[in-house]
């Protein structure tokens, strides 16, 4: 279980990073945290011609507003984000999210933006951008661009990244007042990858939920502020519509039960603490 | 922007367990090689090499990481711990390891140098965690002996004599 | 009967001393096998493993890999059986069994070739070239179904998957039966699981050609009757074939038994290079290959009185073990056979056991070893028998647990149950565990609507297991022929040395559990020392120690046998010093006694030689000792007379020591998601004489959380294919701290008349009594009367949820679910070009290579015959694959059916689809829907993904077609992203 051979390359800045890229293209890897493509890398179901590290860029390594965003660097490790003073009251979504990815052990290590960019459907920080309307900064040495969450994913570890393209940033909306945001996700034991996670965003006028784990990418729906039959038919059409599959973990039917009454519970408890 | 071949071995500088090292490695040799079989620092130990188990648990620049899931030449320039520096001298054990002897936290040992440094890393930013802030961090840790009860009863009780006597580490 | 051996009041035994293994092990100085250098010139190996669970090897092209710099050598199936012999098989049957592929391979996971070179890193590299045809058979993979004679026969020699059946009949199960007031039977499938010890598998092997013989360092466990199947396997003679271990392994729970084939495959591999090969295990491999527990369907009937009074029980026993019958198999079926009745006085009893074979990694030692199996079966009888008669479970064991007062008790199946008090010990756990409160609780949380379940459980725990146990799986008169096979050798060895110190070593082979520091213990307390003084030696030397085939470290022998042997070694060697004191001390040799370091005259300590001064006497003055008095080393050999070969009539005293728990636990079952929390969980356990309170309830909790493990979150899952869906560690679930409670534990001692020290195994007894104790609360919790493990939360759930609703009218037609890692899907995309226009295209090479995702070139065999050279890729992994496709049911231009097959090094696929071509406004709707099976590397280690990435693999293709066709109208493109592509 040893990778195969690859080039190593550490970006001394942003546009030696953009350089490889447009260099390599496909052929080349960007790694930050590690934490998701280490092993790929190690049971060789990725085999890059080159490695790009760009945890050696303090420009990237910084959250900082940005006008209504809050702007997370590609060198940001999530644990960092979980120690940033401002989190609770910026992106409480993101407060109550993080403790569920991965273990301590690998949250100090792994990136916001890494878990973006790998786009699994199960991973909750993308999860929280697709339901915060959140964006991904991503550049090349002829400029950036700005991609809305929900057009980022395209499928499984599927996004709309072009090969020379680096993620510099994810951008999220600050929290709003008047708006309620919760969290909840079930897995097998704390820290694996979730059966279900749903993230729940609420004001007086509106619910929307995500849900990850269930279809091939995080997947939400808007509702105007439903109740009762009217909200839980809604959930019943969206647990329908996710396309549940059976694996090893859990059936589609159960999904689909989790995505009822966990959503159930996420947007009530959104609403509860809407401020 | 140097570009380290994939065919050759590059020099690797850094400082582990307070002193200045080098080896050469391969830009794909995983750090768990390096340390355990470039360097000898066999402490270290490879449970899965998919960053599930935790047994190869180290510290780099003051936080914990998977050494399975780190590149020997992303280390260069760093700081890096490892249980080989946890005892404050030979034939003396650390707070914590001695917490764990008098417990009876490790069995077969294979993965306590993990737990051992996630552990000293974690007391250091939090003194006085709870049962369940424990429970919570160990889970990033797999343990096939011991059944965890007496890794926390270790966990608590250095944590406790840590904060009574936080000179000696 | 043999009576209880005196022991001296002793000092040390009894207390839980620090360990002397946890000071190197703390600070990262232990010794394991991957710690220790090796020779210069060492090659290391990696083995290319099967991606199918059954198919004939029709080629294996390995020259670009035999060329590549740094390889040494690569060995494929004729490379090993011209230098070695099939290892021996437990069971009368012309089949072979061979550490790697000889034709054809029956597991995913199974050896098809091993490359030796300069590094690990660079033999991967070389297995990555290692080509292979195959050529797929049909895969059986339940054991119910194997037995099917339309299924494939996967052993040539074998005339069915069948390998061994055997009826038993103890009593007169048939009076019993007929007259019983009532008869309840469960039925029940055990699962796959394993122990996973945190270290895998290592050996270095060596081949020495000057003397044909063999030198293997191999973090091995025993038992030592493995020796002579290896040292048969690579033809040489037991004294040339050299087995050492190293002083530390990370575990093995049993699993580390496994390594032995790996060790044979090695040995061929050092001759055949002439250079030392060294091979670490990685976990993909473990998981994959190692070893696992046997999968069992039981059928388990109970003749019962009225009042619960257990009359006969009729088990039909079903092993699977796997794709070969590997020593030493079928003893997982056979460990238990002594304990069939359990903790129960139990006396007709009737048995039929059938081993089968199917196309799955061939099983071995585990924790627990037969026990989970049996005791899942026998304690959810115990409680059905309640529940159908309703009865207070705890009620029908307390009428059916074995009297206080008849120990020894022989079972109706042959075990000699040592000693115990079941009854003092079950109402004490009730007492000292609060059932009562449980109950209380059960019945506050039901009121409040909570799911609240309650099981309990009793069991006796085996240990010290009769080597002659396996040979009932004999008939008697095959036994016969064989000649008789029973005891347990255990042995010690205590030297003196010139200073006067004291060495032990022993060749229990330890995994973890502190035998260095017991053994200690007990020579201290028997030669007045200090546990610091006596050094223990484990690390084992097949050419140098005393050892014999029970050797080693399983059924949970050490504390009974070994550590009774290492006193008998001690008290041979104490007879000589004292009788050399005595001559010194002016006094008879009875009125010695060693204490505080001294020998000494007892009533008058001042008349005392120091203990080293006398221990070193025999190395320097050894003319002033008579040569029966020298005192320089000793060994002991015990094997305990009570472990008598299996009776003409089959009866079998399997183990020697046999402990008892009993368990009783409260768990609370989430509504929402079926999780199930232990709110309480009790287990009593009377092990005999214990010597180490702190390693005891090590071995307790650490059991217990395998327990859990086994319970609720581990298997080793197959597809109906075979192939094997729980590659990682991230698949094949391994509690952690957030899911192993605290248990409370209980102990009474009652000492076994049987061992030197008193003492009885404890090392296993959660594994068997934990599962079911868990099982039987979820049973409880939910009222159903059948539930297998894993206790999943799906599993659970589906028995709380409502009915589903319908599915909206949109989603009527939502694909079917999938079936282990069988994939369908459906979709559709709308181009530009009418219906002929596509069909043309479908049938192009042209066109097929512009729209087959990643196509290297299309290659037309016939007409409706292509093969492709493709690069697949989901994100960032990518792989090249071989496509061989192949149109069929052609319905020009409207529909046609794709049938195909890819192989590549990540895995493999065979699907079919259909695409069908309606002809709309503007162009053409097509339609498709898919099936598909995946194997190989990505089932095993991304099975959680596949779904999504077929469905990204097909999205592709045909939005290449649309592409290919000029395009989609605007804004209909998006709809090729709809539900299902």
């Amino acid at each position: 279980m040893k990778p195969a051979r690859f080039d190593y390359i550490r970006a001394g800045d942003i546009a030696e990073a953009h350089t490889a890229l447009a260099e390599c293209g496909k052929d080349a890897r960007v790694i930050a945290g590690g934490q998701t493509l280490m092993p790929m890398l190690s049971m060789r179901l990725v085999r890059p011609k080159v490695l790009i590290d760009i945890m050696h860029l303090p420009a990237l390594r910084k959250i900082e507003a940005s006008g209504n965003d809050i702007r997370i660097g590609a060198a940001v490790r999530q644990a960092e984000l979980m120690a940033w003073p401002d989190l609770r009251d910026s992106l409480p979504l993101l407060k109550a999210a993080l403790p569920w990815v991965g273990h301590a052990q690998t949250r100090s290590r792994g990136t916001v933006c890494g878990s973006v960019a790998h786009a699994d459907p199960s991973a909750e920080i993308p999860l929280s951008l697709l339901a915060l309307d959140g964006a991904v900064e991503l550049s090349t040495r002829r400029g950036k661009r700005r991609v809305a969450a929900n057009e980022f994913f395209t499928g499984m570890m599927s996004t709309t990244r072009a090969d020379n393209e680096l993620i510099e940033a994810v951008l999220i909306p600050k929290s709003q007042a008047c708006t309620g945001y919760a969290f909840q996700e079930f897995g097998r034991r704390h820290g694996d990858f979730a059966i279900v996670a749903c993230a729940a965003v609420a004001t007086d006028k509106s619910i929307r939920l995500a849900v990850g784990g269930v279809a091939d990418k995080p997947t939400l729906r808007d509702w105007p502020a439903l109740d009762g039959t009217a909200l839980t038919d809604a959930l019943d059409a969206f647990a329908w519509e996710l396309d549940a599959r059976d694996d090893l973990h859990a059936t589609a039917r159960y999904r689909r039960e989790l995505v009822r009454q966990m959503g159930l519970a996420t947007i009530e408890e959104a609403r509860k603490c809407r401020a | 922007m140097p570009r380290l071949s994939a065919d050759a071995r590059h020099t690797i500088r850094f400082t582990l367990n307070g002193r200045a090292v080098e080896a050469q490695a391969e830009p794909r040799m995983l750090l768990t090689d390096f340390l355990r079989h470039e360097l000898g620092a066999t402490g270290t130990h490879v449970g899965c090499e998919h960053g599930v188990c935790g047994a190869c648990t180290i510290e780099i620049d003051g936080a914990t990481a998977r050494a399975c899931l780190t590149l020997a030449v992303q280390i260069d320039g760093a700081n890096i711990r490892t249980v080989e520096g946890l005892a404050p001298e030979p034939g003396r054990l650390s707070v914590l390891q001695e917490a764990f002897r008098r417990h009876h936290a490790l069995q077969c040992g294979f993965c306590t140098a993990g737990i051992l440094m996630s552990l000293d890393n974690y007391f250091r930013r939090k003194p006085d965690p709870s049962e369940d802030d424990l429970r919570d961090f160990l889970g990033g840790h797999l343990c096939r002996c011991t059944g965890y009860v007496p890794i926390l009863a270790a966990a608590m009780d250095a944590a406790k004599r840590l904060r009574e006597a936080p000179t000696d580490a | 009967m043999p009576k209880v051996m005196s022991v001296n009041p002793t000092q040390w035994c009894g207390q839980s001393v620090e360990r002397v293994e946890d000071a190197a092990l703390l600070t990262g100085r232990g010794r394991f096998i991957d710690d220790l250098g090796v020779k210069p010139g060492t090659l290391f190996a990696a083995i290319l493993r099967s991606p199918h669970a059954h198919a004939r090897i029709a080629a294996i092209r390995a020259d670009d890999a035999r060329k590549l710099p740094g390889v040494a050598a690569v060995l494929t199936g004729p490379d090993v059986t011209r230098l070695s012999a099939s290892l021996v098989v437990g069971v009368k049957a012309p089949i072979e069994c061979w550490p790697i592929a000889v034709d054809r391979v029956r597991y995913v996971g199974e050896p098809v070739a091993v490359v030796v070179a300069a590094s690990r890193y660079v033999a991967e590299d070389a297995i990555d070239l290692i080509e292979v045809d195959y050529e797929p058979l049909a895969a059986v993979v339940d054991p119910e179904q194997t037995l099917d004679p339309a299924q494939p026969v996967l052993h040539d020699g074998l005339k069915s998957n069948l390998a061994s059946e055997r009826a038993f009949r103890y009593g007169d199960p048939e009076h019993a039966f007929a007259s019983a007031a009532r008869r309840v039977s469960v039925t029940i499938r055990y699962p796959r699981n394993s122990c996973t010890p945190m270290e895998t598998y290592g050996l270095v092997a060596e081949y020495d050609a000057a003397e044909d013989a063999y030198d293997v360092l191999a973090n091995f466990m025993g038992p030592f009757s493995l020796h002579a199947v290896m040292a048969r396997a690579l033809k040489v003679p037991g004294n040339r074939f050299r087995l050492r271990t190293p002083p530390d392994s990370g575990g093995s729970f049993g699993v580390k038994q496994g390594v032995f084939p790996y060790i044979v495959l090695m040995g061929v591999a050092a001759r055949a290079t002439g250079r030392p090969v060294k091979w670490i295990e990685d976990r993909l491999e473990h998981l994959a290959a190692s070893v696992s527990a046997t999968n069992r369907v039981t059928t388990l009937e109970a003749a019962v009185d009225a009042d619960g009074r257990v009359r006969a029980l009729a088990w039909d026993q079903l092993e699977d073990v796997g794709a070969h019958i590997r020593a030493p198999e079928p003893a997982t079926l056979y460990r238990m056979h002594g304990n069939l009745t359990g903790a129960y006085d139990i006396r007709n009893v009737s048995v039929r056991n059938r081993v089968v074979l199917t196309n799955k990694t061939p099983t071995g030692l585990n924790r627990g070893f037969g026990g989970p199996q049996v005791y899942y079966a026998l304690e959810r009888l115990m409680q059905r028998i309640a529940v159908e008669l309703a009865l207070d479970p705890v009620d029908v064991i307390r009428r059916n647990l074995i009297p206080s007062g008849a120990f020894p008790y022989r079972t109706a199946t042959g075990a000699l149950l040592d000693s115990g008090d079941y009854m003092k010990a079950f109402e004490a756990a009730l007492a000292d565990g609060q059932f009562a409160e449980l109950r209380e609780r059960q019945q506050k949380a039901r009121a409040e609507g909570r799911l609240y379940g309650i099981g309990v459980v009793a069991a006796v725990e085996p240990s010290v297991s009769n080597m002659g146990y396996i040979t009932t799986a004999l008939t008697p008169e095959e036994r016969r022929k064989a000649g008789p096979k029973n005891g347990a050798q255990a042995t010690a060895t205590i030297s003196l040395d010139p200073l006067g110190s004291v060495s032990v070593h022993v060749s229990s082979v330890p995994q973890g559990q502190g035998h260095r520091t017991v053994l200690s213990q007990i020579v201290a307390d028997e030669l007045g020392l200090k546990p610091a003084d006596i050094r223990v030696v484990t690390d084992f030397d097949s050419a140098r120690d005393a050892w014999s085939i029970a050797s080693g470290n399983y059924s949970s022998r050490f504390a009974a046998a070994v550590g009774g042997a290492a006193k008998l070694a001690t008290d041979k060697i104490k007879a000589k010093l004292a009788r050399m004191a005595a001559a010194q001390l002016n006094v008879g040799p009875d009125d010695i006694e060693f204490a505080a370091g001294k020998v000494r005259a007892r009533g008058n300590p001042d008349n005392a030689v120091p203990f080293s001064r006398l221990a070193a006497t025999s190395h320097w003055s050894p003319g002033l000792v008579p040569e029966e008095n020298q005192a320089l080393r000793e060994t002991a050999f015990w094997s305990p007379p009570e472990l008598t070969p299996p009776t003409e009539g089959d009866e079998v005293n399997s183990s020697l020591c046999h402990g008892f728990i009993f368990d009783f636990c409260g768990i609370d079952i989430d509504r929402v998601t079926g999780a199930i929390r232990i709110d309480k969980y009790v287990t009593m356990h009377d092990c005999g004489r214990i010597l180490h309170p702190g390693m005891v309830a090590g071995q307790v909790t650490g059991g217990f959380a395998h327990a859990v493990g086994a319970a609720m979150y581990e298997e080793y899952a197959y597809g109906e294919d075979g192939s094997f869906l729980t590659g990682t560690f991230a698949d094949y679930l391994v509690p952690t701290t957030m899911e192993v409670p605290e248990p409370v534990i209980l102990h009474v001692e009652t000492p076994s008349p049987f061992t030197p020290l008193g003492t009885k195994g404890v090392g296993e007894g959660n594994c068997m009594s934990t599962p079911v104790c868990l099982a039987n609360a979820v049973a409880d919790a939910l009222n159903i009367d059948s539930i297998d493990l894993p206790l999943t939360p799906a599993k659970i759930a589906a028995h709380i949820h409502d009915a589903e609703r319908a599915p909206p009218k949109a989603q009527a037609t939502a694909p079917l679910a999938g079936k282990g890692r069988a994939l369908r899907g459906s979709g559709e995309a709308r181009v530009n070009v009418p219906p002929e226009t596509v069909w043309r295209m479908l049938l192009d090479p042209k066109t097929l290579e512009a729209i087959i995702p990643g196509a290297h070139g299309v290659e037309k065999v016939a007409d409706t015959h292509f093969r492709a050279e493709v690069t697949l890729g989901v994100g960032p992994v990518t792989g090249r694959y071989k496509a061989d496709i192949k149109l069929s049911d052609l319905d020009a231009p409207r529909a046609v059916t794709l049938t195909g097959v890819v192989n590549g090094a990540l895995g493999d696929a065979r699907g079919a689809g259909r695409i069908k071509l309606t002809p709309v406004e503007g162009g053409t709707q097509v339609t498709y829907d898919y099936d598909a099976e995946i194997g190989g590397k990505v089932a095993s280690i991304g099975g959680r993904l596949l779904d999504g990435a077929a469905k990204v693999v097909i999205k592709q293709f045909f939005a290449a077609l649309v592409r290919h066709t000029g395009g989609a109208k605007p804004g209909l493109f998006a709809r090729l992203f709809g539900r299902g592509a």
